[in-house]
């Protein structure tokens, strides 16, 4: 078995689980959540498995000498759906609250079914720039990092919805929107995962600046990779201070983290994709 | 100074301590961030006005777009949000080190009305011997206690990570920090450039601008030398080795540089930064005539030409490290008299390729030797350090900000019709509602304690 097949068999469950926790919403049956659930954490060991494989996988191609499989877009794409899912079982583990997987897993499961059907997933050797330790550190903080946002992205959307409810003061009617967290719990949900994502978008910048250092003598030069991170980090910055602030907590804080995990997306594939730099690796 | 000026002050002031300046400070500079990326940064004037008309050419570059994170507007941004920092924590710190420093052992009833967190309970027995089995509850499930006897009842005090009340100052002070040392690097650092030919030697780096810079020592290239993953073309190793005198002696011997592991001397570092070819390679041509046992071997440079005892000329015409996927090859020109030039591929990874060509003669590259000249980025920055301190504290203070909580907890006690009513009252500066269920099982145990 190829780690590629392993994440064939991971995409198909993510695939399921969205559905499931889709129909959850839908039927208001907490069997299908919790079926929803298993099927995620099945998913999510079959995944880490598949990294593991795939792992040693590049020891086994000639000449391979071995390495983090994080190195080019397909392999750091299928290890940002790995982050997701960690961060969305903690918060699921710590909230108990099943609605939020109708909202995360979609990503991931984009993530892995874009990674699985049009990208390149060859096993290459590490070109010199990358052959670095840094290069685990810098990749796995980033990513945990991202994948918060796409978790606190989820349940600002959420948050968001059930605001306009809760205001309309209709919440009697119940509907789809009554299996939802209240907005104050989701609120903080929103909160916790930008305090989770935060500190580890920053180690993420720092060992990336640490890495640019030792790698190019500089550790920031403007680059747009480097810009972006920037960019994210206002933005979630500026989040952080919102929620303190009067008239800025609530829907605006909501709109933050939403825009910031737009921005982070951007960070992650649109310079890649759009702009030019230093940091265009497998794009 | 007049009341109005006075009231004008006091606005100034607020302005700059208000979080609403924080929160615009940093969207502004998320917005403008941007631009940058969009606009490539300091290219030529040639190059820009391939993009842009001139009149937008003159209006970006008056705006200072092509190089705008050094533009005043932008620096005047990021000094803007330093000040605000400073004058945030100016305003904040002074009330937050009272708090830690001098806690207030005996709030008044209002205050300790005001939290949520407290029980009450009144038990048998006299004062001084309740307040001990309390000091040692609270020391046992807490922390030690301080102790205030007032006219009004026994307080005693106690309280965990006071210090975490610092974090956010820690944070807004790393990025001071962080400022400091870029501005150190920016003032005494540079980067500079120079190449090295193999067996070449410089004593000086190149700034950008042409301006030669003095090292104070001797640099020598002993080696360059890149190699490729097995049949395929992907770099796998840029490896120079460099030798470092200082005063005629050697300080640093044959050390091999790669583009992850620089060579740092006397505060300048070296970084492996690109190469190529420093005069043209020498390659080894080994003739046979087809049948005969006798080889003869030719070393020519690209370009130069031998002759065969026959007549037939070759020239050396071209020559490649990697020829698709076969490694090192080069391309003959073989002329026999009277005929007109063919080319002849031969590899130096598969001698007998050329016996398939079934010519008179037998061609294979025995050898070849490429000199090459090495890239090497210099750099000193002196701040770099400062930075590092810097990130280590902000990510430290951001860890203490989010996850660390000053937590205080009050027991009053007072005789009261023959008892002694007990009331423990707790609050935590942040995550309330951890702090909440915490304190909900610490009630059990103060139950318990004093049934």
């Amino acid at each position: 078995m190829t780690s590629g097949a392993l994440f064939n068999l991971v995409t198909i469950g993510y695939f399921a689980a969205m559905v499931m926790f889709i129909g959850f919403l839908a039927t208001r049956n907490f069997g299908v959540a919790r079926i929803a659930s298993w099927t995620a954490i099945a998913g999510f060991i079959v995944h880490t498995v598949g990294i593991g494989l795939r792992w040693y996988e590049t020891y086994q191609i000639p000449g391979g000498e071995g390495y983090a499989p994080m190195s080019n877009l397909y392999e750091s794409i299928v290890f940002f759906a790995w982050t997701i899912l960690l961060i969305y079982i903690l918060i699921e583990w710590r909230y108990n609250q099943k609605a939020v997987g109708a909202f995360v897993l979609p990503f991931a499961f984009l993530a892995m079914s874009w990674a699985q059907l049009s990208l390149d997933s060859t096993i290459s050797p590490l070109v010199p720039a990358l052959q670095s330790n840094w290069l685990t550190y810098h990749v796995i903080t980033c990513f945990l990092g991202y994948a918060a946002f796409a978790v606190a992205c989820g349940v600002s959307i959420m948050y968001l919805i059930k605001v306009r409810k809760e205001e309309k003061a209709d919440d009697k009617a119940g509907g789809i929107l009554s299996l939802f967290p209240s907005a104050k719990i989701l609120d903080d949900m929103n909160y916790k995962a930008i305090m989770i994502g935060f500190p580890l978008l920053t180690l993420g910048i720092i060992t990336g600046a640490a890495w640019a250092n030792y790698a190019w003598g500089t550790y920031w030069s403007w680059d747009p990779k480097e810009t972006w991170s920037l960019i994210v980090w206002f933005i979630y910055a500026a989040f952080l201070h919102a929620r303190i602030t009067r008239g800025w907590a609530g829907r605006r804080a909501a709109y933050l983290s939403i825009i910031g995990f737009v921005a982070t997306v951007f960070c992650y594939l649109g310079v890649n994709l759009l702009l030019s730099g230093l940091h265009s690796y497998g794009g | 100074m007049t009341q109005k000026q006075q009231s004008i002050l006091t606005k100034l002031w607020d302005f700059f301590c208000s979080l609403k300046l924080s929160i615009f400070c940093l969207i502004t500079l998320a917005i403008t961030s941007i631009i940058g990326t969009v606009i490539q940064q300091n290219q030529t004037k040639e190059h820009y006005l391939k993009v842009f008309d001139p009149d937008t050419y003159e209006l970006l570059n008056s705006l200072q777009m092509f190089d705008m994170y050094h533009s005043t507007w932008f620096i005047g941004l990021l000094i803007l949000f330093c000040i605000n920092l400073v004058c945030c924590s100016i305003k904040r710190l002074p009330r937050v080190w009272k708090m830690v420093t001098r806690p207030a052992l005996v709030p008044s009833n209002a205050a300790l009305e005001a939290f949520s967190n407290t029980t009450e309970r009144n038990v048998r027995g006299n004062l001084d011997e309740v307040r001990t089995r309390m000091e040692t509850f609270v020391k046992e499930h807490f922390a030690p206690t301080r102790c205030t006897e007032t006219d009004d009842g026994v307080y005693l005090y106690a309280e965990r990570n006071k210090y975490a009340r610092f974090g956010v100052y820690v944070t807004h002070l790393s990025i001071l920090i962080i400022f400091v040392g870029a501005i150190i690097g920016n003032v005494f650092g540079y980067k500079a450039y120079v190449n090295i030919p193999e067996g070449g030697s410089v004593d000086k780096v190149w700034l950008r601008s042409g301006e030669p810079i003095d090292l104070g020592f001797k640099v020598t290239c002993e080696d360059f030398s890149v190699s490729f993953y097995e049949n395929s073309q992907r770099p796998k190793e840029y490896k120079s080795i460099l030798t470092v005198e200082e005063n005629g002696e050697v300080v640093v011997d044959k050390r091999p540089i790669v583009v992850n592991d620089p060579l740092s001397y006397n505060g300048i570092t070296f970084y492996q930064s690109n190469y190529g070819p420093a005069g043209s390679e020498i390659m080894t041509i080994k003739v046979q005539l087809r049948g005969e046992d006798k080889t003869q071997a030719f070393t020519l440079r690209r370009g130069e030409k031998a002759q065969l005892p026959d007549g037939t000329s070759i020239t050396a015409a071209d020559f490649t490290q990697s020829y698709r996927n076969f490694g090192p090859a080069a391309r003959l020109s073989v002329q026999k008299v009277g005929e007109a030039a063919t080319s002849v591929i031969v590899f130096k990874n598969f001698p007998e390729f050329d016996k398939q060509r079934k010519g008179t003669y037998l061609f294979s590259l025995e050898e070849f030797d490429q000199r090459y000249y090495t890239g090497l980025q210099a750099t000193k920055d002196p701040g770099v350090w400062v930075v590092w301190l810097g990130c280590t504290l902000l990510v430290v203070g951001c860890l203490i900000a989010f996850f660390v909580s000053h937590r205080r907890m009050w027991v009053v006690l007072r005789e009261k019709d023959g008892k002694v009513q007990v009331r423990l009252v707790g609050t935590s500066h942040r995550n309330q509602p951890a702090f909440e269920l915490y304190f909900d099982k610490l009630k059990e145990a103060f139950n318990k304690q004093l049934a």
